[in-house]
């Protein structure tokens, strides 16, 4: 057996590390957590108030309400983007100079800042001087993202899947190249079609880089926040009051800080809790041998 | 199964070749016999899968014809030449079982249910994977995916043939003896026509009745194993051939003598006079160290392979290889080599030179 050695110095190599993560994370969050057991008056007068905000914000309608909506655009956006994706990188050139300009021109979207993709689409669909909106009007499509909820929806949805289904192609496209030739030339002895080629080939080798595809983009998509503020602000109403769009108003438009922080750290517990199960998944993926 | 012919068959991967250097795959003639066993022997890029890969469909060569019993498939793809192949990494479709990883051929050509589970289960006794049908094949190991693939190919009972690209590359060593001659078997009980891509030559003189070495592009020499040890036609084949390979050295042809150096060797043979770079060739198996007779040679080293020695020696400034029996004495006083006549092949630019009066038997 070998002896262990035992450095209690080497503590010193790792504290710079904790010292960043708390400032930056673990700190923040412990105010949040502060705020969430308390009332807060004028003058910094806090009052305990134990899991009072937690009952009051899981008994709010207006929560449910916005995570309802939420998932509902999460699981949109992922039905969308996702087979779309995949759709792209199946037919996008293998190799040569036309893949370099595919990829090139898919990848700028994904540069554009989130409030000037937001500014894009607002005047792009807007009915009097708008592209999109103004042609739709001339066509006699009855379309106003700013009156009507479906307009509404259909906007910051064609939005965020313009935005980016291109970083799905991307990761299916990297994972259709890794797949070696062999394959495809053993699928033509056999006599595969298009559709088992896919099927039995194509989708198994890109199931790894399609799960991260999905949590990523599961990910972004329940934390949005700035493309549908700068569009639709929320409306028509609260039609496309998203969960983080919802937080703000709460915290920041009405300061409610108590039920905010409660609202966010339920919100932060969902996402783990989401992003969890698809480590779980993946990892146990993995041991199969994918 | 077919008799597989190649017409003037020659590929290069540059759709404008301006020499004979632009051909991965110089011009060939050639006919597969039907039901027999090659192997495509040679070092990396030598041709051998541009030239299996045209076989099987997967390439279109830029020029020639190849057909299958005499029908003109060079335009036919892949599916419909009724080919398997087995290649270097073992492709298996990892979400299949292995049950279905066997049927997958014959349901994609429609064949029914119970042909198919029939069929199946002859292959799976037949690569030794019966209990093993209702896995997935992801989590199996390399050598057993390597079976499926091998299955897979063998489903079909009317295969033209069956190629193999390095299909032991991937495998343990004892998995390759047992695959090997499992192989073999196969062969022997079921006599496919099966074209076999090695760079190793024990896998290709264990294997095939007919091993085809290649070289730079150009098939150098098709015979048995023991052709290709005896009279290697080129000194290429004599290196890749042997462990050692056949000693080649520099040497002056006249009639039946051979000088090296103005020493004088016998040769079993009389020769017309031979021009250009002319080299006689010994294997290290037909040289022999001696205290008086042959030519003098300065020994370097000597390696005990367990069955044989080798003696790495220096002959008129050029290495030589000779190798001793286990039991055969090497002293400091044998400092001369003797070659066996009749096992001296004459080169001309690494070409063997026939001798005159025909081959001794």
């Amino acid at each position: 057996m070998q002896q262990k050695t035992t450095n209690h110095k080497a503590w010193f190599l790792v504290l710079p590390v904790l010292v960043l993560v708390a400032f930056s994370a673990v700190i923040p969050l412990m105010t949040v957590v502060n705020y969430s057991v308390q009332d807060t008056f004028g003058n910094n007068q806090f009052f305990w108030a134990g899991l009072e905000w937690f009952q009051e914000m899981l008994s709010d309608e207006r929560m449910w309400n916005a995570l309802q909506r939420q998932l509902m655009f999460s699981g949109i956006i992922l039905a969308i983007e996702i087979p779309l994706g995949i759709f792209v990188a199946l037919n996008m050139p293998k190799s040569g100079f036309w893949s370099s300009f595919c990829l090139v021109v898919m990848s700028l979207p994904l540069l554009i800042p989130w409030n000037v993709v937001g500014t894009i689409w607002q005047i792009f669909g807007r009915v009097d001087i708008g592209l999109l909106g103004y042609t739709l009007d001339a066509l006699g499509i009855d379309y106003n993202y700013t009156q009507d909820t479906i307009s509404a929806w259909i906007t910051i949805i064609v939005m965020d899947v313009w935005h980016w289904t291109s970083l799905v192609a991307l990761l299916a496209f990297a994972g259709l190249k890794s797949i070696p030739d062999a394959y495809y030339q053993a699928a033509r002895i056999d006599q595969a079609n298009r559709w088992k080629v896919f099927r039995f080939i194509e989708l198994p080798k890109m199931m790894g880089v399609l799960m991260i595809a999905i949590l990523l983009r599961f990910m972004d998509s329940f934390m949005i926040y700035t493309e549908p503020f700068v569009v639709t602000g929320g409306g028509p109403g609260n039609a496309t009051t998203l969960l983080s769009i919802d937080l703000v108003k709460m915290a920041l438009g009405q300061f409610d800080l108590g039920p905010a922080a409660a609202f966010s750290l339920m919100y932060f517990l969902v996402i783990l809790l989401i992003s969890w199960v698809f480590y779980t998944v993946m990892v146990n993926l993995d041991k199969k041998g994918m | 199964m077919a008799r597989i012919t190649l017409d003037n068959l020659a590929h290069s991967y540059n759709p404008t070749p301006a020499s004979q250097d632009d051909y991965a795959l110089k011009e060939l003639n050639y006919d597969w016999e039907d039901g027999e066993a090659y192997a495509l022997l040679g070092s990396s890029g030598c041709g051998k899968s541009t030239l299996l890969n045209i076989i099987s469909g997967l390439l279109m060569p830029s020029q020639g014809r190849i057909l299958f019993d005499g029908k003109d498939v060079t335009r036919a793809p892949t599916a419909e030449r009724n080919i398997a192949q087995v290649f270097q990494f073992p492709v298996v479709y990892d979400t299949m079982t292995v049950h279905d990883n066997l049927a997958f051929p014959l349901r994609n050509r429609g064949r029914d249910e119970t042909y198919v589970a029939e069929r199946v289960q002859e292959i799976a006794r037949m690569i030794g994977m019966e209990d093993m049908l209702r896995k997935k094949a992801r989590g199996l190991g390399a050598d057993a995916k390597q079976k499926i693939s091998l299955g897979r190919g063998m489903v079909r009972k009317d295969v033209n043939a069956l190629l193999f690209d390095e299909p032991l590359t991937v495998i343990d060593p004892h998995m390759k003896w047992e695959l090997r001659t499992q192989l073999k078997k196969l062969h022997h009980d079921f006599g496919h026509t099966m074209i076999y891509v090695t760079h190793d030559q024990t896998e290709a003189l264990t294997f095939a009745d007919k091993v085809v070495v290649m070289y730079d592009g150009r098939v150098v020499q098709i015979g048995t194993p023991e052709e290709l040890f005896e009279r290697p036609a080129h000194t290429f084949v004599g290196y890749f051939i042997g462990s050692p390979g056949m000693n080649v050295i520099p040497a002056k042809v006249e009639g039946t003598k051979a000088y090296i150096n103005g020493s004088e060797i016998a040769l079993g043979a009389g020769y017309a006079p031979v021009s250009g770079k002319v080299e006689i060739g010994v294997r290290p198996e037909f040289a022999r160290l001696s205290e008086s007779e042959g030519l003098p040679v300065k020994v370097r080293r000597v390696e005990d392979a367990g069955r044989h020695k080798i003696i790495r020696a220096e002959f008129f400034g050029q290495d030589i290889n000779i190798i001793a029996g286990e039991d055969d004495p090497v002293r400091a006083d044998m400092t001369r080599v003797t070659f066996d006549p009749a096992r001296v092949n004459v080169y001309a630019n690494d070409w063997r030179v026939a001798p005159q009066g025909g081959e001794a038997a």
